[in-house]
């Protein structure tokens, strides 16, 4: 595995065709990686051959890659989410074995070198390309839907966004074969990411790889607020509009606040490494401790921008599974914004121990413990909504519940960690690892699965099966305990973070359980791709055709399941918050309405696509100096950009008989489901 | 989307069947409506994201301004800011650029009086402008790096050339785009389209004379006091 210093090729020739590549970059000698490469490889060539065999390019091409419709874009950015998901877990299933194995005296079986790899990798993509592009995939299905609106404000940028996602995604799964990724830990801190200490092309693949997917996220996140703010339906004001999509806008706002200080801070790490400039380094008058101020002032930020959509998530599936209206709504809407806010002043709680005095880090204590006001108050608006509700035990309502009690959890270890004088005992112990896995897997993953649930009927036109969605979230629940309460302990008797052997008999039975827990959540996720397999496999006995399987309030299921590509045939007019419950107690919900009127849309496009495949070939030249391909894909893109701007023929007038006929359709089958 | 309601009764549904080849860029002589009302939209719907992404970019300044705020006594035994600037270069650079908005502006009032010819003059002397602007700089870029004072000479280097460097990269970006627009103008004249461009253009180009002015004083002036 380890190859730090590529050798340059000695033939001028050779070494301007291929940079610093060679056959030795890749690591033919280790089973391991050389088992995982063949694993994807394997399976990509799988599912192109099975799209071959079964002629399927045209549909694909046609209706997922060049589409420019939301929807689609949100279930290509989930899909691409649930696959990361499994290599991300994989390296934490490595790791707690690891641990297990050699904390008595054993080996293990992994170096330490290929550790170090394995806990970076585990930790960028389970942030960058799991809970990322799954909240921006629910974003981007559900919150059209539910402000009323047609499309998004910008849809070609929207496809643009994905692919940039997955050409980031596509490079970090590169780096497993060919070459190496960063062994610095998941955000690369400087001086050990600079040169000096980091020769081989490890970080440059972390770097190329999240600027790619970064500048996708702040286009998503420009483009998500723009629609929000112009293309909202009528009537429905700021005040009415769903709190999910309050979250939404939240979160997008961080977005584009936070990822410009993402981008900056990787771009002179870059230069440091590129053209030997003094940023980071130890020598020239750089300064380290503003590169961990500089990624912290945005890594602070895309905590919320993660878990605030996860809480509106919540705040929608308990209104509609306690039937209820939202205890509270304005009150969330302040603590959203709040907490919106007070994520950018409290980033120095993440180096308490940098030195920074006592002054300064009893600001940014006490700061971070306001933080959980606004937090509270939204558990508590959780909490009455249920009080007296009618609470349904579904799937999506039972990943709610294990929320609101793991997160609170995760709360008060982190209002723990808070406090100063105690973080400079707890500090990069794995007490931090199980507190920030409790509010990132008990509050994020939770709500993205919990979301994933609830809105499957509506992208797909069937639910998912809720006995196995029931198996699934009790080994998630259990696992995460058994998986992370020990490292609570663990934390507290000083085991530090990151460490790939150690010889303490005492930390090895909290270590075997954890690697137990692991196996319990393994199993959940098992049952889930079980549940996902076997829902498509049953659809038709889990077919809604109502549009509305859970008895919803907001907007989005006014409209079929799935939604018909203009999403709403007439555009809604919006009287009060909780749209569609009102309309359905008023007996305004589905009516056909007499005649219908064109419908102005977006027509797909592949400019998105080809300028997310060319970035794939720009980033892999820059990690390897190939600097011709890096010119010659640059300039394609930016050519691609130009030439799409001179694409006139970009949208089209939907007809009234089309309309007509779709809607037609789907009277008919509302009509026989309500006789039946 | 168009959220504006069509009176089918004006609008039989034949009506749309030329505008539906383009209804993004078309004459308007031959607007319908709707499409003014479609253009108006999206004319708010470009113009508001355009500002959302210029404040992303005016974070990405912030953060460069902010680096060099902290690096700018590192100088590691190398030249500062006083031995280096040499600001009445400065101050012909900064007149270009700052001249270049006046022109820009004048080409958008053309703009609005519908003269082509105008708006094409007007946008050649702001290129014009442009490329001197970047002329200078990268004169003064090469000069540095020649007297030894290259980016990877101190933390204070790097910070001047990445800042100054980032500005003349969007400068650059702004000049291409320029050209790009000149095919447009000359393809279709003064189209609704063309002029959602122009107008974003144009927010891009004064926002580009606002960063430099904090470059300017924070940078070369205070650089050299």
């Amino acid at each position: 595995m380890s190859s730090p210093v590529a050798e340059l090729h000695e033939d001028p020739v050779l070494r301007f065709l291929f940079g610093k590549l060679d056959i030795s970059s890749v690591p033919w000698h280790d089973p391991i990686i050389m088992g995982a490469g063949a694993g994807m490889v394997g399976a990509a060539v799988l599912v192109l051959g099975l799209t071959t065999y079964f002629k399927l390019w045209p549909y694909v091409w046609k209706e997922w890659l060049t589409s420019v419709d939301h929807k689609k874009i949100g279930v290509m950015y989930i899909i691409l989410a649930l696959i990361m998901l499994l290599r991300g877990f994989a390296d934490a299933l490595m790791m707690r074995a690891q641990q297990a194995l050699a904390s008595a005296g054993g080996h293990g079986f992994l170096p330490p070198d290929h550790f170090d790899q394995i806990f970076t990798a585990h930790g960028v993509i389970m942030i960058f390309f799991v809970a990322m592009p799954f909240v921006i995939g629910l974003m981007n299905v559900i919150m059209p839907l539910q402000i009323g609106a047609r499309d998004v404000a910008f849809p070609y940028l929207n496809s643009l966004s994905f692919w940039f996602t997955a050409a980031g995604a596509v490079l970090i799964n590169v780096s497993l074969v060919v070459g190496e990724f960063a062994h610095t830990g998941w955000l690369a801190y400087a001086p050990l990411s600079g040169l000096q200490f980091s020769p081989g092309v490890g970080v440059d693949y972390y770097l190329w790889a999240i600027q790619i997917s970064g500048i996708g996220t702040t286009l998503s996140g420009v483009n998500l607020i723009a629609t929000i703010f112009k293309m909202r339906a009528p009537g429905m004001t700021l005040m009415r509009m769903p709190v999910f999509t309050w979250t939404t806008l939240a979160a997008n706002i961080l977005i584009v606040a936070a990822f410009p200080i993402l981008t900056v801070t990787l771009a002179l790490l870059g230069l440091d490494r590129y053209l030997g400039m003094h940023f980071f380094t130890n020598d020239g008058g750089g300064n380290a401790m503003m590169y961990v101020n500089l990624i912290w002032a945005w890594g602070h930020p895309e905590v919320y921008i993660l878990v605030l959509p996860a809480f509106g998530i919540f705040s929608e599936i308990v209104a509609t599974f306690c039937r209820k209206r939202l205890f509270g709504y304005d009150a969330m809407v302040y603590a959203t914004m709040c907490i919106a806010i007070l994520s950018f002043i409290v980033w120095l709680h993440h180096f308490f121990t940098m030195g920074a005095g006592a002054n300064v880090n009893g600001f940014f204590g006490i700061s971070t413990m306001i933080i959980s006001i606004p937090t509270g108050v939204k558990v508590f608006n959780w909490l009455f909504t249920m009080y007296r509700g009618r609470v349904r035990l579904e799937v999506p309502m039972l990943w709610t519940m294990g929320f609101i009690i793991t997160f609170v959890i995760g709360g008060a270890t982190g209002v723990m960690l808070a406090i100063p004088g105690a973080d400079f005992v707890l500090h990069n112990s794995v007490f931090l690892i199980a507190h920030f896995h409790n509010v990132i897997i008990g509050g994020v993953l939770f709500g993205c699965i919990a979301g994933l649930n609830y809105w499957f009927p509506k992208a797909f036109g069937f639910r998912l099966h809720s006995g196995i969605g029931k198996v699934s979230f009790w080994c998630w629940l259990i696992g995460f305990y058994v998986a992370f309460m020990p490292l609570y302990a663990l934390g507290l008797m000083g085991m530090t973070r990151r460490l790939s052997h150690m010889d303490n008999p005492v930390w090895h039975v909290y270590l075997i359980v954890a690697a137990c827990g692991a196996l319990i959540i393994f199993a959940g996720i098992i049952a889930q791709i079980v549940q996902i397999g076997y829902s498509i496999w049953k659809r038709d006995e889990l077919r809604d055709d109502s549009g509305d399987p859970w008895d919803g309030r907001t907007l989005e299921w006014a409209t079929s399941s799935p939604p018909p590509f203009y999403n709403f045939a007439v555009t809604p007019a919006i009287g009060n918050h909780d749209a569609f419950w009102d309309a359905k107690q008023t007996g305004q919900a589905y009516i056909q309405p007499k005649s219908y009127e064109p419908i102005h849309m977006p027509r797909n496009t592949a400019t998105g696509l080809l300028i997310g495949l060319a970035s794939i070939p720009f980033g892999f030249a820059l990690v390897w100096h190939i600097w011709w391909l890096a010119v010659v894909t640059l300039i394609g893109m930016i050519g691609l950009a130009i030439l799409h701007t001179f694409n006139e023929d970009r949208d089209y007038y939907v007809q009234p008989d089309e309309i007509k006929a779709i809607e037609d359709a789907r009277f008919a089958k509302l009509n026989t489901t309500t006789e039946a | 989307m168009s959220s504006t309601p069509v009176n089918p009764a004006e609008n039989p549904v034949g009506a749309f069947k030329d505008q539906l080849k383009s209804a993004y860029d078309h004459n308007p002589n031959e607007a319908h409506d709707t499409h003014d009302h479609h253009h108006q939209d999206e004319e708010a719907k470009v113009t508001l994201g355009f500002w959302i992404y210029l404040m992303s970019d005016c974070l990405i300044f912030a953060t460069l301004f902010a680096t060099f705020a902290v690096l700018k006594d590192a100088t590691a035994g190398g030249p500062n800011g006083r031995e280096l600037f040499d600001l009445g270069f400065v101050a012909i650079e900064t007149s270009l650029l700052l001249l270049s908005s006046l022109t820009f502006g004048l080409s958008m009032i053309s703009m609005q009086n519908n003269k082509l010819n105008g708006v094409l003059g007007w946008l050649a002397v702001t290129g014009l402008l442009g490329l001197g602007f970047m002329g200078m700089e990268i004169y003064e870029f090469n000069h540095l790096i020649h007297e030894g004072a290259g980016p990877d000479r101190s933390a204070f280097l790097s910070a001047f050339f990445t800042l100054v460097g980032t500005h003349g990269l969007h400068v650059t970006s702004g000049l291409i785009w320029m050209g790009v627009m000149f095919v447009h103008l000359f393809r279709r004249g003064i189209t609704p389209a063309n002029r959602i461009r122009m107008m974003e253009l144009s927010l891009f180009w004064h926002f580009l004379d606002i960063i430099w002015i904090g470059v300017f004083s924070i940078v070369y002036l205070m650089g050299a006091a």
